[in-house]
């Protein structure tokens, strides 16, 4: 055949010519050309290799982190040449997990490997800058008046001068300054507001400590010292899971992600983990190859439903229902149908399940009320301690008990002992239906709902109920109590969820194919989108997997169903799932939620050093949300009716009142803080308190009472109560967490804004805050940020400072998602005129104690503080009943008042020393006490003491790394001896012995040096609510289940049930399905799928579309970091891109790539489409924190830059969010408060000219 | 035989999770800098997705690789090298910068430096080659989680293959990540292709590099490497690629792109074959063979044969043993789940790759079946979000049963593992379904999951 003739039969290359010209060339090369020449080969170490190599030698190699709000602490190797830092890459030295698990090596993503990008970029602030105009009034007052608290005076006194420079915010001009000069300026506007308008008006906002413990800590002792006000920023970030706090009486504990590996069902719910957990996706990867299941759910095709068994694309917000239809399952099949002992155990022991709960009559049927007490039972005499606050469970027989450790049996001596779950050999009843004498009664009973649509003619913006609800009646077993009409928690839950049982009256499901009755699969398909069948599938197998298991049935939670309005709703419907099945406090099992939290492991010692408690307590600690809502007077353009949110079986307590009406009655309660507190300078109250012969606290009570005192929120728009101070650092708050960044333009900065709504008209306005007709702009006098690159809040800024970057100081990182504290170290020294964060506080420091000898002095400062949690504070309610008109009585019906001294000129000395109180008082961390009088001691002779000044003989915390030996020392996840203390401390309290988690430890005390070495992993204390004891993965609650400590809640078990009157009021006693807020029903907004004209600005002529809004967290950036850094433009679009699905893009007529523009009534954004099938009809992404600076034109609707992420967001509040002084549900910093949510918005997009200007 | 030891990369795409840390690690280290700025030795693409250069896998287009002649014999395929040599002044076959992408900083002075105007500072992109304003049309990693998938999924040459058309639609959604650098191919074609023989095979470990030195900046290897892995230095006129981290390889560290990899989805390790069994196995006459025949090149590193042959040729005891011990050698060679990245295009490529098994159930979850079952799994590897015809086109020159072997063994793992991992009694079918035993898909377990570093590198 032809072709066997042309065939050689030896193989080679080309032909006899080419072989001719090859082996001519074999003697040409210094190479071996292979024998059948088609490849050359070289032995090593040729000549030509020495450019490679030159480019791989380095100097040294030096070990830091990122201080990023990424929850990642990745150890990293930095490396240096020549004095300049190249690059960086992971290291490998994590200690290990064990021989059958991967380990953390190696940890970091590649936002993190391209941060040495920073160090000399272009964008690296220098030099300290102020801006022009400022400087120049600054520079002729000062001069004239020959003081720079005077010459502050003027500035910002002169309507004209402040509003020079004011208006001129953000819109260029900085100039370089002297380090002298700045410093100057930023304390001479320090000293003269706390002089004028008082401590709590200088304002400090910086997040997450754990990401660079010191560089935090040392700013926010320094804005507590001073008596300023920090800002929280869980919460504000809409992180906090408000539900931990509600479920838990826990801010978050959760596992570490190498338990991930120990679950055998894990699904990722709103968590998208390759992308924001980089460095701990590997063990989600990794343990499906050990056979465990993996379900995302997620909206879009998600990167994490890459690995999923199955992938469920839930509706935007949803998820609650999704969460419901499954519990509905598990609750028939596994407690109704087949009791599983495993799970029936469980709920007796570790949830309010068994408890009872008081029914209340409502026209013909019951509604669900308060828990039964022990103040309620026969034969309780006055003398048992807080018999209000001791629950009621009912026995095997029937008969009514008090099991231990409620918040009862906490606090008082009489009930020492007893604050444990040991049930003392009682079975109680998890149903009334279960009692042996069960005679069948029952009651119908109403139950609300939220998921209905609104009756016709309620469809006008405000009305009542326009977010829709109505009511469900189902039944439950019923049994009189002391002559309390009683249920339990167990059978409300059952009701709730809509699982029948024979008897009952009400009305119920006929299958999981009923989708007429909420609870059932069906229902929720009809909302989710999700088929029935997999979510009842799904559900089971979650359950079914638990009992297999032992509990390792886990949900990875995250900012997806976590940054909604109603998110406390989702995440209580989610940790019902894992409560029932058994799956919290065990490893591999239970909820997993991560965004945000960042846990600081050292904590006892890191709120010694930050809050400045060695000092002066308490500390001034102010809800982020609520400050920014009426610094920002978003409340002004806001008006949501509290009532619209109530439940239809409510009783009315929020009519007519908004939930700005709400947050002000929470502040006058003592729920929640409020700084700026009074409408007068808290200095001076005290002063006015003497003048006038009374004890300040009788002094400030009076004066409330006859109006010549208000709180601050009652009127935030009067100058008096601006806030004028804004210290920012470690933080871009208005590129990136700042929702409503357009009010923040407009009404705290006084700069050019693009602010689109029209501000409430009277009747949708709040009834105890006073309406001024024209709001303030500019209420801020000055915006100082310490910033190493250049972002919407430096470019804002009236003052910029230039930090040292990462890895140019030392300071301690630690998180949640590994069980280690490391270091940062300066792999060079700060260059140009950067300093170290530490530094620059105390260069701030000794200014403002320079200036305040001749103009603070030692004052007295009367500090309003809220009820604590962990505290008997949290009894200042009983029954979670609020009254009207009580007496003023402070710590009890309105905020604590506390009088301390504030040494202003002694502060800067106090910022640099471990002041007396530490061990004078002890430090308290969740009500366990710590006594470190060693460690004080052993921290003079680590650190050194104070030669002399006013901190003379205190161990001395000049230093960063004085500040890092003071953490460690001071708290037990880092000393082995507190760590001891404090559970021996609680087995006094609980009955129960605890200490052996720790005392093997007992003699370990790491110090700075070590944790320099490698990352150290953190012993066993009662900081935390899980144990590393024996090498274990850290899972929360474990200490709670396995030695019966109970959770800090009311019943001190994990709560299904919440009975205080807010809460019954909005409908929400049991996990409940909420769905999105209706902003078309509540603000007039469009509606979702419209395309009708909205008649904006520039949009004659164009397509437009409303879609709903979310704004996930990024691959290229963490927040706004690194979203500027070019490497990670280069690997993305190079600019602010909002995802679309192909039908949404065809109905506006958008290409991609092609430039659109978004707006609703808060602002606008310019971004490029991103076209991708990957994305459902309806919704649209733009990720979180696209900074204004980077690659963003002028706007056709408003004529300006064309805003951030957060031009199209704003604040709303919730009330549950609000309540305060009882029980678990109440305050603590970043614990519990409003969040700050931002999904539920919706905006309108149309293709915009393709020609763009800047 | 002549025994020859060969550095050699697997990446494990099942475990991939799209970070890429590799990208930025790699180009931080070696390309950061003038003349390079779009060269990335190593770069992640998405699929379905036309990739870096763009569709730099359509050889019909760029003529990059070796065909096998009508004479049984191989040769370039932008032409023989005479040809070559002939247009060695016009190199018709090379992509240009928007086929990679121009690349662009930002006037990021502005932010700090804009004077008093009336908006805030913006910083605009620049373009790095002429210092203009430029608008961004594209960059290395345009088309990233299918981003834009409607303009360029027609231009996935693999999707272009497929008999079974894949919609691009929401409920339809599949994707994977392929990262890639240099595949240090043991019939290399940009070795073949360089007229000035500056490029070359390292003798000791097979690593593909360019002798800086002697390049003349021809481009021949641009063009010939099919998978477009040698960049050219518009500064100095150089060819520059991937050299697989010698400097550290030789102080017996991982490469970068490995030991940053957060996905812990790299191996590294030396796999022994014999040189003169190539260029037989490269021109193999049916491209479906070609797997099999690279598979038959590689040497038994415990064949007592094999270890007195590479004696004879001087390999030191430690390389022997390092061959020995390679994770390489088990996931190609005794597990077989690594697959070559486009064995059709003929140079032998030895970076190769396990493929992403993510099987998305609901098409078995939906028609009732537990879609866990192992059994089931198995019936519905056909079935998966990934079309293994996809996979296939990659991997396999389009023959879906080794493809479909891998897949199936990650799955006999996942079922076996679980019974383990609760306590049940393992049942040892499951791995003999896959030709397997419980031992060794409980070794494989070791070396997939647990992953230690010692057992990567």
């Amino acid at each position: 055949m032809k072709t066997r003739t042309t065939s050689t039969s030896k193989p080679g290359t080309d032909g006899p010519v080419a072989d001719s010209l090859l082996k001519l060339g074999r003697f040409l090369r210094r190479g071996e050309t292979s024998e059948d020449l088609r490849t050359v080969f070289k032995n090593g170490g040729r000549g030509a290799d020495t450019f490679y190599r030159d480019r791989w030698t380095h100097d040294k190699e030096v070990r830091s982190t990122h201080g990023v709000n990424c929850t990642g602490s990745c150890s990293w190797k930095v490396y240096v040449k020549d004095g300049i830092i190249t690059w960086e890459t992971q290291q490998t030295d994590y200690p290990s997990v064990g021989p059958d698990s991967p380990e953390y090596e190696p940890r970091g993503c590649p936002r993190g490997a391209a941060f040495s990008w920073y160090t000399y970029s272009p964008t690296r602030v220098r030099y300290p800058y102020v801006r022009g105009v400022l400087l120049n009034l600054y520079r002729e007052a000062k001069v004239r008046l020959g003081d720079p608290v005077l010459a502050w005076a003027e500035i910002t006194g002169n309507p004209e001068t402040a509003r020079q420079y004011k208006s001129a915010r953000g819109q260029g001009g900085l100039v370089r300054a002297s380090w002298d000069e700045a410093a100057e300026i930023v304390a001479a506007a320090h000293v003269h507001t706390i002089k004028k308008y008082g401590p709590d008006r200088v304002v400090g906002f910086s997040p997450i400590p754990a990401m660079s413990i010191v560089s935090q800590g040392v700013g926010n002792r320094f804005i507590s010292l001073l008596g300023g006000t920090m800002l929280s920023f869980y919460d504000w970030y809409a992180d906090l899971p408000v539900a931990s706090p509600q479920v838990f009486g826990d801010q978050t504990d959760v596992p570490e992600s190498a338990d991930w590996w120990n679950s055998s069902y894990l699904i990722m719910w709103g968590s998208n983990v390759p992308v924001t957990r980089t460095p701990d996706a590997h063990f989600m990867v990794e343990a499906r190859y050990r056979g465990q299941k993996v379900i995302t759910v997620s909206p879009d095709y998600a990167d994490n439903s890459k690995f999923a068994d199955e992938w469920l694309a839930v509706h935007p917000g949803t998820d609650g229902a999704l969460a419901l239809a499954m519990g509905h399952v598990i609750l028939k099949e596994f407690m109704i149908d087949r009791r599983t002992p495993r799970f029936v155990e469980y709920m007796k022991k570790f949830s309010d399940s068994s408890y009872l709960i008081a029914l209340t009559p409502r026209q013909d049927a019951w509604v669900p009320g308060k828990f039964l007490t022990a103040d309620a039972l026969p034969g309780t005499d006055a003398s048992v301690s807080s018999a209000a606050f001791k629950t009621v469970m009912l026995d095997e027989n029937a008969e009514p008990f008090v099991p231990n450790g409620s918040i009862g049996h906490r606090f008082s001596e009489a009930d020492k002992g007893k604050w444990n779950l040991d049930l003392e050999g009682r079975d109680p009843l998890l149903s009334i239906a279960d009692a042996p004498d069960y005679d069948g009664a029952s009651v119908a009973i109403d139950l609300p709902r939220f998921d209905v649509t609104p009756d016709v003619g309620h469809d006008s913006p405000g009305e009542q109920h326009a977010g829709a609800s109505g009511i469900v009646r189902r039944g439950v077993p019923v049994r009189l109590v002391a002559g309390v009409l009683v249920t339990t928690v167990f059978d409300l839950l059952l009701a709730q969820y809509g699982v029948g049982r024979p008897g009952l009256p009400g009305e119920w499901p006929t299958g999981y194919d009923d989708a007429s009755t909420p609870g059932t699969p069906a229902w929720q398909e009809e909302i989710t989108s999700v088929p029935w069948q997999a979510a009842a599938r799904i559900g089971r197998e979650f359950a079914q997997n638990a009992e297999d298991s032992e509990g390792r049935s886990m949900i990875l939670m995250g900012a997806g169903t976590n940054h909604w309005f109603h998110s406390d709703t989702i995440y209580r419907a989610f940790l019902a799932l894992t409560t029932m099945t058994g799956c919290q406090g065990v490893n591999g099992g239970g909820w997993a939620h991560y965004v945000g939290q960042e846990k600081v492991r050292p904590l006892t010692g890191y709120g010694q050093y930050a809050f400045g408690l060695d000092w002066v307590r308490p500390p001034r600690q102010m809800i982020g949300t609520g400050f920014f809502y009426l610094a920002t007077d978003q409340w002004r353009y806001d008006g949501l009716s509290a009532d619209t949110l109530a439940s239809p079986l409510g009783t009315g307590i929020f009519k007519g009142r908004t939930t700005a009406d709400t947050m002000v009655e929470s502040a006058k309660r003592g729920w929640m803080p409020s700084y700026p507190t009074f409408n007068r300078n808290s200095l001076d109250l005290v002063d006015d308190a003497v003048a006038a012969g009374q004890e300040p606290a009788e002094y400030v009570v009076d004066s409330l009472k006859d109006g010549s005192l208000e709180f601050s929120c009652e009127d935030p728009d009067a100058p008096e109560n601006f806030p004028r101070v804004l210290v920012v650092w470690r933080a871009n708050v208005l590129g990136s967490s700042g929702k409503g960044n357009e009010y923040f333009l407009k009404h705290l900065l006084g700069a050019p804004s693009a602010v689109r709504a029209g501000e409430s008209m009277p009747a949708r306005r709040p009834k105890t805050m006073k309406w001024h007709e024209s709001a303030p702009e500019g209420k801020l006098d000055l915006l100082v940020t310490s910033d190493f690159r250049m972002t919407s809040t430096t470019i804002y800024s009236d003052v910029v400072l230039p930090p040292a970057t990462w890895y140019e100081k030392n300071d301690l990182s630690t998180t949640d998602m590994h069980p280690f504290i490391h270091s940062f170290n300066p792999a060079i020294a700060p260059p140009w005129q950067a300093k170290t964060d530490f530094d620059i506080f105390h260069v701030l420091a000794a200014k403002i104690s320079e200036m305040s000898v001749t103009h603070l002095g030692v004052r007295q400062d009367l500090v309003a503080a809220p009820l604590s949690h962990d505290t008997p504070d949290g009894m200042a309610t009983p029954h979670g009943i609020v009254l009207n008109d009580q007496p003023l009585i402070p710590g009890v019906t309105m905020p604590k008042l506390v009088v301390v001294e504030r040494d202003y000129p002694a502060f800067a000395a106090q910022l640099g020393a471990l002041g007396p109180l530490t061990e004078k008082l002890g430090m308290v961390t969740k009500g366990v006490k710590f006594n470190p009088d060693v460690e004080v001691a052993y921290l003079g002779k680590k650190n050194g003491l104070v030669p002399s000044g006013p901190a003379a003989g205190r161990p001395r915390l000049s230093t960063a790394i004085h500040a890092c030996e003071m953490v460690l020392a001071l708290s037990g996840t880092t000393n082995g001896r507190l760590g001891t203390q404090g559970f021996r401390q609680l087995e006094e309290r609980t009955g129960v012995k605890l200490a052996q988690l720790a005392s093997d430890n007992e003699g370990r005390r790491f110090s700075y040096p070590d944790v320099q070495g490698a990352p150290v992993p953190v012993l066993t204390s009662p900081e935390w609510s899980g144990s590393e004891h024996g090498g274990r993965r850290y899972s929360a609650f474990t200490i709670n289940v396995e030695h019966l400590k109970p959770w800090h809640t009311l019943t001190g078990r994990q709560h299904f049930y919440l009975d205080h009157d807010w809460m019954i009021e909005l409908g929400e006693q049991l996990p409940i399905f909420r769905p999105p807020l209706d902003m078309h029903r509540l603000f007039d907004d469009s509606i979702v799928g419209a395309t009708t004209a909205t008649g904006a600005p520039g949009a004659e002529g164009h397509a437009e579309v409303a879609v709903r809004y979310l704004t996930p967290h990024s691959k290229w950036s963490i927040h706004s970091e690194y979203q500027d850094n070019l490497l990670m433009l280069s690997l993305s679009r190079g600019g602010p891109t909002i995802w679309m699905s192909p039908q949404d893009a065809d109905k506006i007529g958008v290409r991609d790539n092609e430039w659109i523009e978004s707006y609703n009534r808060n602002g606008v954004v310019v971004a490029r489409a991103i076209v991708s099938h990957r994305m459902p009809e309806g919704t649209v992404y733009m990720y979180h924190a696209k900074d204004r600076t980077i690659n963003v034109p002028v706007a056709e609707t408003s004529g300006m830059r064309g805003g951030t992420n957060n031009s199209l967001t704003r604040i709303l509040l919730k009330p549950s969010h609000l309540i305060g002084g009882y029980a678990q549900l109440s305050f603590a910093f970043n614990y519990l408060g409003p969040t700050g949510n931002q999904r539920d918005e919706v905006t309108v997009i149309r293709r915009r000219s393709q020609k763009v200007d800047y | 035989m002549r025994v020859m030891a060969q550095m050699s990369m697997i990446m494990n795409l099942d475990k991939c999770i799209g970070c890429h840390t590799c990208s930025v690690t790699c180009k931080q280290v070696w390309t950061n800098r003038t003349g390079v700025e779009y060269a990335w030795f190593n770069n992640v693409e998405t699929r379905p997705g036309i990739g870096y250069p763009r569709e730099y896998e359509n050889q019909e287009k760029w003529k990059g690789g070796w065909v096998r002649n009508k004479r049984g014999r191989l040769q370039l395929k932008a032409g023989g090298r005479l040809k070559k040599l002939s247009q060695i002044f016009n190199n018709p076959n090379l992509p240009q910068i928007d086929d990679y992408y121009e690349p662009w900083t930002y006037d990021y002075d502005m932010l700090t430096t804009a004077p008093a105007g009336t908006q805030s500072p913006v910083a605009r992109p620049k373009s790095l080659l002429t210092g203009q304003d430029m608008d961004i049309k594209w960059s290395g990693n345009w088309d990233d989680n299918l981003g834009g998938s409607q303009e360029t999924a027609a231009q996935d040459p693999i999707l272009a293959t497929m008999s079974e058309h894949v919609k691009m639609e929401f409920e339809e959604t599949f994707m994977f990540y392929l990262p890639r650098i240099c595949e240090h191919c043991l019939n290399p074609a940009c070795v073949a292709a360089c007229p000035s023989g500056a490029m070359y095979k390292r003798e000791e470990d097979g690593i593909v590099l360019v002798d800086e030195d002697g390049c003349r900046g021809w481009r021949m290897c641009v063009s010939a490497c099919p998978y477009k892995k040698v960049y050219f230095n518009h500064k100095t006129g150089k060819a520059e690629k991937c050299t697989l981290c010698y400097p550290l390889i030789e102080q017996g560290k991982p490469t970068i792109c490995s030991e940053t990899c957060v996905g812990r989805l790299r191996y590294l390790g030396l796999m022994l074959y014999d040189a003169d069994a190539v260029l037989a196995a490269a021109s193999i006459e049916n491209d479906q063979d070609l797997l099999g025949a690279q598979r038959a090149c590689f040497l038994d590193p415990f064949d007592p044969e094999v270890i007195a042959a590479a004696k004879a040729e001087g390999m030191a005891d430690d390389w022997i043993e390092a061959a020995q011990n390679s994770p390489i050698y088990k996931l190609i060679s005794e597990y077989e789940i690594a697959l070559p990245l486009h064995p059709e295009y003929r140079t032998m490529p030895m970076v190769w790759y396990i493929p992403p098994l993510s099987p998305v159930v609901d098409v078995v979850s939906n028609s009732g079946s537990d879609g866990e079952d192992a059994r089931t799994l198995f019936a519905a590897i056909d079935k998966l979000r990934i079309p293994v015809e996809y996979l296939a086109g990659l991997f396999s020159a389009g023959d879906v049963v080794p493809v479909e072997l891998s897949l199936r063994k990650l799955a006999a793992m996942r079922a076996y593992m679980r019974d383990i991992n609760l306590g049940n009694e393992p049942d040892e079918r499951i791995p003999n379904a896959v030709g397997m035993t419980g031992e060794a898909i409980t070794a494989m377990y070791r070396l997939l999951a647990i992953a230690k570093y010692e057992d990567r590198y």
